[in-house]
């Protein structure tokens, strides 16, 4: 007993010691000091430093020169500009709800308990982990090209082939494809949401006669639209921001029909130097961005539902 | 009783059939690229069968030596060049954030952590021009210091979450106890905690190799000189050289090489992939 008393002692001492010595209420900040050089460095001072650019006519070489509104009114009257934009929104529309759709329906077919689950899991995952290797796009263009994979396979099946890269429709579709054929991460995350979805909810729906399909609507759906929201926000602005497929796949054609904004501001950069009017397109594309989010963010209030451990996020 | 048996079956044999029609579509475009690489370039369009007719290791040959005047080697130690101190950096400056944001209180430590959140949502896009202008005056242009340095600052948000997750885990008794045996904060950090979260710092170590390894625009816009090129930039100008259909082969063979490192990575570190992912992006 006596000696769990001194022990007892020494340690508060030890604990008021330490607390002297002290902590002063700086302390956390030398942690995490690193990060905010680098935020100040790296992310505030070129976000700021592009909207100001955006104003200018700077060609990397003379200073920047105020131009005021210059190059946003030249934007709009930019036919490759406006082209480009219609594209993007083309292929956004194209590629987000199909990977979203596509990922929770393997993802909710894995999880019904099937046997092989690990197999499948990481055959489906491979893709996406290798999918911004450059290879991927190699083995994309061959595929489609006109005596490629894809066409082969149709031929089996008595289709006449498609010339992917000769049309816009087509060129953006192989774009869209490659990206929904990596739906493996996504998936994975809506799988793990899946899982924490208790299955007596299940079991208890199917006694009371409901559906499969409503089940769905009313179970899977609610509980899993965290999941649903965060993939739905991440692959957005993915999306928007594409720019290793045109580049690589169909070189943004044909005649810029696959010109992904992404591309037009690389090539204005780092081609034309054109860095006050490739600034002025980077930050519509950051407006749509954001709105976009924005829009999810807000109509999440009504679909997202964030169950008791969930809601435990202090740091929201 | 045995209609809905029979029923069940039924249903499991077309969920199997749709999972082996999707491996199939997710597997044998890989496993294509595997075989032709090995192929005739005559034999490559020949039929869709990924096996050769004859086994060529010719594509290899010259895939290695590839259409430059440097060899795939080089362009490999470019990319490890890269990438190795861009795993140890975002490793430690990941590790250290994650400590300051999960463990301590601080000034201002709501606003720093709602930037954080912020900076994962922010597209890189509109960095990009200045950030190119502001490595043109440090004159690092044609280094690969611009690709690399900023790991040093934990430039990858996400990295830091997912490790503030980790942290959150573990109960803080465990530092409590450290601290009364008088152990340092940063010894805390280092002898207890970190053996802890070896998980997490395992699965963001292979996201930031597979990433950096795999990084097409970030080298692109800053090196410039091919005697620096990593294999992604490599391989992206022998498909610009190679062109229409002539040695096509090789090409692919080079792909498949460079596909290698990843497969390699990842084949050791599935477990780690999987709940890295799940880990960073859920639980928040």
């Amino acid at each position: 007993m006596e000696a769990t008393a001194s022990d007892n002692k020494r340690s508060q001492k030890k604990t008021k010691s330490a607390r002297k010595l002290g902590e002063s209420r700086f302390h956390g900040l030398l942690y995490v000091a690193p990060w905010c050089i680098g935020f100040l460095l790296f992310t505030l001072y070129p976000f700021i430093t592009s909207f100001y650019l955006s104003f200018t006519r700077f060609n990397l070489v003379t200073d920047p020169k105020w131009v005021g509104l210059a190059n946003y009114i030249r934007l709009f009257q930019d036919p490759i500009f406006k082209k480009s934009i219609s594209v993007l929104f083309e292929y956004v529309v194209m590629e987000v709800p199909l990977k979203i759709v596509f990922s929770l329906l393997i993802a909710m077919i894995l999880n019904m308990k099937i046997r092989g689950i690990n197999f499948f899991r990481t055959a489906y995952y491979i893709p996406s982990i290798l999918g911004s290797n450059v290879a991927i796009a190699v083995l994309w263009k061959f595929i489609f090209q006109s005596n490629g994979l894809a066409n082969q396979v149709l031929a089996a099946f008595g289709v006449p082939p498609v010339g992917w890269f000769g049309e816009q429709f087509p060129a953006l579709m192989t774009i869209a494809l490659l990206r929904v054929w990596e739906f493996g991460s996504t998936m994975v995350i809506f799988l793990a949401g899946l899982q924490s979805v208790p299955g007596e909810l299940y079991e208890a729906a199917s006694v009371d006669g409901c559906s499969k399909i409503r089940q769905f609507f009313k179970i899977t759906v609610p509980l899993l639209s965290p999941t649903i929201f965060y993939n739905l926000v991440m692959q957005l602005i993915m999306a928007f921001q594409e720019f290793n497929g045109p580049y690589l796949i169909t070189s943004g054609g044909p005649q810029h029909g696959t010109y992904l904004l992404s591309m037009y501001i690389y090539d204005q950069t780092f081609k034309s130097y054109k860095m006050g009017y490739a600034a002025a397109m980077s930050w519509i594309l950051f407006v749509i961005i954001l709105v976009f989010t924005l829009l999810v963010f807000r109509y999440s209030k009504y679909w997202v539902f964030y169950n008791d451990d969930g809601k435990g996020n202090d740091n929201a | 009783m045995l209609d809905a048996l029979v029923k069940k079956q039924v249903r499991k044999v077309i969920l199997y059939v749709i999972l082996i029609a999707v491996s199939i579509v997710m597997l044998y475009p890989m496993l294509w690229l595997f075989g032709a690489s090995f192929k005739s370039n005559a034999d490559i369009h020949s039929s869709i069968w990924f096996m050769p007719k004859s086994f060529s290791a010719e594509p290899y040959r010259h895939g290695w030596v590839t259409g430059s005047e440097y060899t795939m080697g080089h362009y490999f130690l470019n990319t490890f060049k890269m990438v190795i101190p861009t795993v140890i950096f975002t490793i430690v400056s990941s590790v250290l954030t994650a400590y300051g944001f999960a463990r301590f209180e601080f000034p201002g430590k709501k606003v720093l952590f709602s930037l954080l959140i912020a900076t994962m949502l922010l597209p890189v896009i509109i960095l990009r021009i200045p950030q190119y202008v502001m490595w043109g005056w440090f004159r690092v242009l044609d280094t690969y210091t611009p690709l690399v340095l900023p790991h040093l600052f934990a430039s990858d948000g996400v990295f830091v979450f997912l490790l503030i997750q980790f942290f959150r885990s573990i109960p803080k008794d465990l530092d409590e106890a450290a601290k009364i045996d008088g152990c340092s904060r940063i010894n805390t950090l280092i002898r207890i905690l970190v053996p802890v979260i070896k998980p997490g710092i395992v699965s963001i170590g292979l996201f930031s190799f597979m990433w950096s390894m795999n990084d097409f625009i970030g080298p692109l816009i800053y090196i410039s000189s091919v005697k620096k090129y990593p294999v992604t930039i490599a391989l992206r100008m022998s498909m610009d050289a190679t062109g229409n259909g002539y040695d096509e082969n090789q090409i692919i063979a080079m792909s498949v090489i460079s596909l290698i490192p990843s497969i390699i990575v990842f084949a050791l570190g599935q477990k780690q992939f999987v709940e890295g992912l799940t880990t960073g992006s859920l639980k928040g």
